[in-house]
């Protein structure tokens, strides 16, 4: 029972970092449609520039965390206004090609600079590496803090999304981008504003897998990328709620199998449970079936 | 005259909407069949029930030919096209990055006997399948007024030639039954005169029952021997045009109370 | 008549490539680091091929190609290990693309109800499946992968291979179950009502893609004789996808020019191994920002156009 607890723990953490990065792909998905396979890069650059806010800067957690989100805030926007916007009106096969280009560029800028070695970040606080006990249950301090801070950033989330001016705006472009430019909405600030908060809560993520797991690298963001893509899937692409519940499902499914000792099928086996669940319900968990007018 | 198609207490639902209630509907060989009615009464969700797009919610569709009968209810699309029904779209629906041939070719070349290997090696056999194909695709184009623009792209078409080459493309799977959604939809007089024509030339040298949707009351009126008029999803009147111009329950469907009562 | 003179041309220019490029190896002018991109070249040619009809000419996008190039790759590499022959190294070919292509019927057949962006992650998880079955096989050494089989590709057998593939694949497609898949593509709808089984139609579409994805991860694993699970990953089969696009969705000698001139740019690019990525990378942006339908647009080069752009007085010359 302990064991099995241990894991849910250890499976919340790891599903919250998911969520954090695919509540970004899900809606940039939801508002253009997009596949941004750029959106795991963005998340490896706020694990990097946590790293030297800690270890050039000498920063706290907290002051590194904001750093990072802000950093990635203005590194989404300037993709999207780069590369993205330019591609409108095209194909979206070609939008997503040019995602993994960007892709490509952030992943071998970085190593041109930084090298591929992989580094670890610095100690952290006494209260960072702590930990306690629950009826033989051990909980990470840091674990208390990534859930909390992720649960944190997602009801902040929820908060803008349905409640505030920019909030409805950007779900009215994500129903009808031309309907919302008739009413007066500014349909390219609204991309803008939800690229800046989906890469602020991937840098977010970025920080916490850094103190977390204490390794970072350049190609780092590509699996989690991925996960959290399939997580954004699993859930019924283009839905908040669906993303949350992907991620965390993918995490503890992942923490589960590996519990079991069949670590080595770990991605197997998420790619198995996404392919099943596709095709009982091929729009995703919480997707709407729409079928084409003839 | 001998049926050729019956739909018996035919209803779909979707969810708890319901686009057509127990319709009655039947068509003998030969016959030119208009389907009219007011916007959004249900006349291509019928269209949409006979293809095979939807199943039927309750009731029958049965297509009599060559003395067997097919109940045509939850059969796919492609297989009631090789039934022998074609059909056109309201909203054309054509390849539209392909030539205005390929179009027709695609279709007209369903029922060739070779096989995928022969696909891969090109065999003569393949050769000879594909020659003819041509030849026939080329003869509905020229039937359709369409074999100079053969080459160009179906999607550089004007509306009315987009139009014609649907019903070619339709005709090239040798149907008995045609079903055309709004034939004449968005053409000026002239062209419409020009179609009612050419609609009534083709059932008469393939041997066609046609039924169609139509809003053009000059075309309906023209051509079709009997109709069948549709509101809410219900039958509400049918027989032939005369009757129908003069069917009290008619004129409330299109003009509403007040103007009826006047 | 009309019909055998531009086949002639044809055969004369596909026998013409193979022998100049023959007398360049006997001659040495064409060295063993020109060989190996010539062989990345070809392979990515069958696999850029393959992919364009199920993505460009089906309009089914594929994120997994990698997978079914590595059922083929562990197929021929295992076989040729056990048995180092001739027949085992063509045997091994043909049933790694059939294995592939068996492997791509049980995936469509429950996948392509799903579409688009569904189907593009569904594809991907299923690569992602059959990397991580060949990371545990007991008969695949997991991680290191399978190195040491012979070696039975050079030129000639390549070049078979590759001419082959393409002219199969544009001969399907210029006949009628190949126009089926282009119909489907356009307007699913209209092409189930001239009588397009639209699943059988995608399910082919599949078949036929997974089989010569599977035959080019054998002419692979035979040149370069080192296989592992890491080498099919997610990242190749968006290089297969990226030479797809920039070539063209639907032209496959838009395929076959991209495939050159990509191998061709990373082996210049080949001392800077890090700036390499992000000058491709560039490429990439570049290229869809101002020319998004790719090199070829969904046009082919043949003979006719090619004569179109010769100067007029030549053009007339001819008879």
């Amino acid at each position: 029972m302990e064991e099995v607890l241990q894991q849910v723990i250890n499976g919340l953490s790891q599903g919250s970092i998911y969520a954090l990065i695919a509540l970004g792909y899900t809606m940039v998905y939801g508002i253009i449609q997009l596949i941004n396979f750029a959106h795991g890069d963005v998340y490896m650059i706020g694990a990097f520039v946590g790293y030297f806010s800690m270890t050039s800067f000498h920063m706290g957690f907290v002051e590194a965390l904001i750093t990072a989100m802000a950093v990635c805030t203005v590194l989404g926007v300037t993709i999207e206004r780069i590369a993205y916007r330019p591609l409108r009106n095209s194909p979206r096969i070609a939008v997503l090609i040019t995602a993994i280009g960007v892709s490509l560029i952030l992943e071998y800028t970085m190593m041109y600079f930084f090298g591929a070695s992989v580094r670890s970040y610095p100690p952290q606080s006494a209260f960072m590496s702590g930990s306690f006990n629950v009826h033989g249950v051990v909980i990470k301090n840091m674990q208390v803090v990534i859930i909390g801070i992720s649960v944190t950033l997602m009801l902040i989330l929820q908060y803008i999304v349905k409640r505030t001016k920019v909030g409805k705006a950007m779900r009215a472009v994500s129903q009808d981008a031309e309907a919302a430019r008739l009413m007066g909405i500014n349909v390219d600030t609204t991309i803008s504003l939800t690229f800046a908060l989906g890469s602020a809560l991937a840098g977010a993520a970025g920080v916490l897998v850094g103190v977390y797991y204490n390794s970072i690298n350049p190609l780092m963001g590509i699996m989690p990328g991925l996960k959290a893509f399939v997580a954004a899937v699993f859930g019924g692409i283009g839905l908040i709620p669906g993303a949350l519940i992907g991620a965390y499902v993918i995490g503890l499914l992942e923490t589960g199998v590996a519990a079991l000792g069949y670590s080595l099928f770990r991605d197997g086996v998420v790619f198995a449970v996404l392919i099943i669940v596709l095709i009982v319900k091929p729009t995703g968990l919480l997707g709407k079936n729409t079928k084409e007018k003839v | 005259m001998t049926e050729i198609l019956t739909m018996s207490q035919v209803s779909l639902n979707f969810g708890g909407l319901t686009a057509v209630s127990s319709v009655d509907l039947s068509l003998s060989e030969g016959e030119l069949v208009g389907l009219i009615g007011p916007n959004g009464a249900g006349k291509t969700s019928i269209f949409n029930l006979l293809t095979g797009v939807y199943a039927p919610s309750a009731g029958a569709i049965h297509f009599h030919r060559e003395g067997s009968t097919l109940n045509l209810g939850g059969k796919k699309p492609h297989a009631i096209c090789h039934a022998g029904i074609g059909r056109t779209f309201q909203n054309i629906r054509l390849f539209r990055n392909l030539t205005v041939l390929d179009n027709v070719v695609i279709a007209a070349a369903q029922n060739q006997p070779y096989g995928l290997v022969a696909s891969f090696l090109h065999t003569p056999k393949q050769h000879r399948c594909e020659r003819e194909t041509r030849e026939r695709a080329m003869e509905l184009l020229r039937i359709m007024d369409l074999a100079d623009k053969a080459d160009e792209l179906a999607q550089n078409m004007s509306y009315g030639e987009q139009r014609r080459l649907e019903i070619a493309r339709a005709m090239a799977t040798q149907p008995v039954l045609l079903l055309l959604d709004e034939p004449a939809a968005g053409m000026n007089p002239a062209e419409t005169a020009s179609l009612t024509e050419l609609i009534a030339w083709l059932r008469e040298t393939f041997k066609l029952t046609i039924l169609l949707i139509e809003h053009d009351m000059s075309l309906v009126m023209n051509i079709c021997e009997r109709l069948y008029v549709l509101d809410h999803g219900v039958l509400i009147a049918s027989g032939t045009p005369a009757e129908i111009q003069h069917d009290p329950a008619v004129i409330t469907a299109y003009l509403g109370e007040e103007v009826a009562d006047a | 008549m009309a019909r055998i003179l531009p086949l002639l041309a044809k055969v004369v220019a596909v026998l013409a490539v193979y022998l100049v490029v023959q007398a360049m190896i006997m001659t040495g002018v064409v060295d063993d680091y020109i060989l190996i991109t010539m062989v990345t070249i070809c392979v990515n040619i069958i696999l850029a091929v393959s992919l364009n009809l199920i993505t460009g000419f089906t309009g089914q996008f594929s994120l997994g190609h990698a997978g079914f190039m590595s059922i083929g790759a562990y197929t021929t590499g295992l076989l040729t290990m056990h048995y180092p022959t001739w027949w085992a190294f063509l045997l091994g070919l043909l049933a790694g693309g059939a294995i592939a292509a068996i492997i791509g019927f049980l995936v469509g057949l429950p996948t392509l109800r799903l579409r688009g962006d569904y189907l593009a992650i569904a594809t991907l998880g299923m690569a992602e499946i059959i990397r991580v079955l060949f990371l545990n096989f007991p008969f695949t050494n997991g991680a290191a992968g399978l190195s040491g089989m012979p070696r039975f590709v050079n030129w000639t057998w390549l070049y078979v291979f590759t001419a082959g593939t393409v002219i199969l694949i544009s001969n399907f497609l210029r006949s009628m179950p190949g126009r089926n898949l282009i119909a489907v593509r356009e307007d699913e709808i209209a092409a189930s009502s001239i009588g397009v089984n639209a699943v059988r139609a995608k399910t082919l579409a599949f078949v036929v893609g997974a089989f010569f994805g599977g035959l080019a991860g054998g002419l692979y694993s035979s040149y370069f004789y080192f296989i592992k699970p890491d080498l099919f990953g997610f990242q190749k089969s968006i290089d297969i996808l990226i030479i797809v696009v920039l070539g063209g969705l639907g032209s496959l000698t838009g395929s076959v020019i991209a495939a050159i001139l990509l191998a061709v740019i990373s082996s210049l690019l080949q001392p800077f191994p890090e700036l390499r990525m992000v000058i491709y990378g560039l490429i990439l942006v570049v290229v869809m920002v101002f020319r998004p339908q790719g090199l070829m647009g969904d046009r082919e080069l043949t003979f006719s156009a090619m004569r179109r752009l010769l100067p007029h007085r030549w053009r007339e010359a001819r008879p």
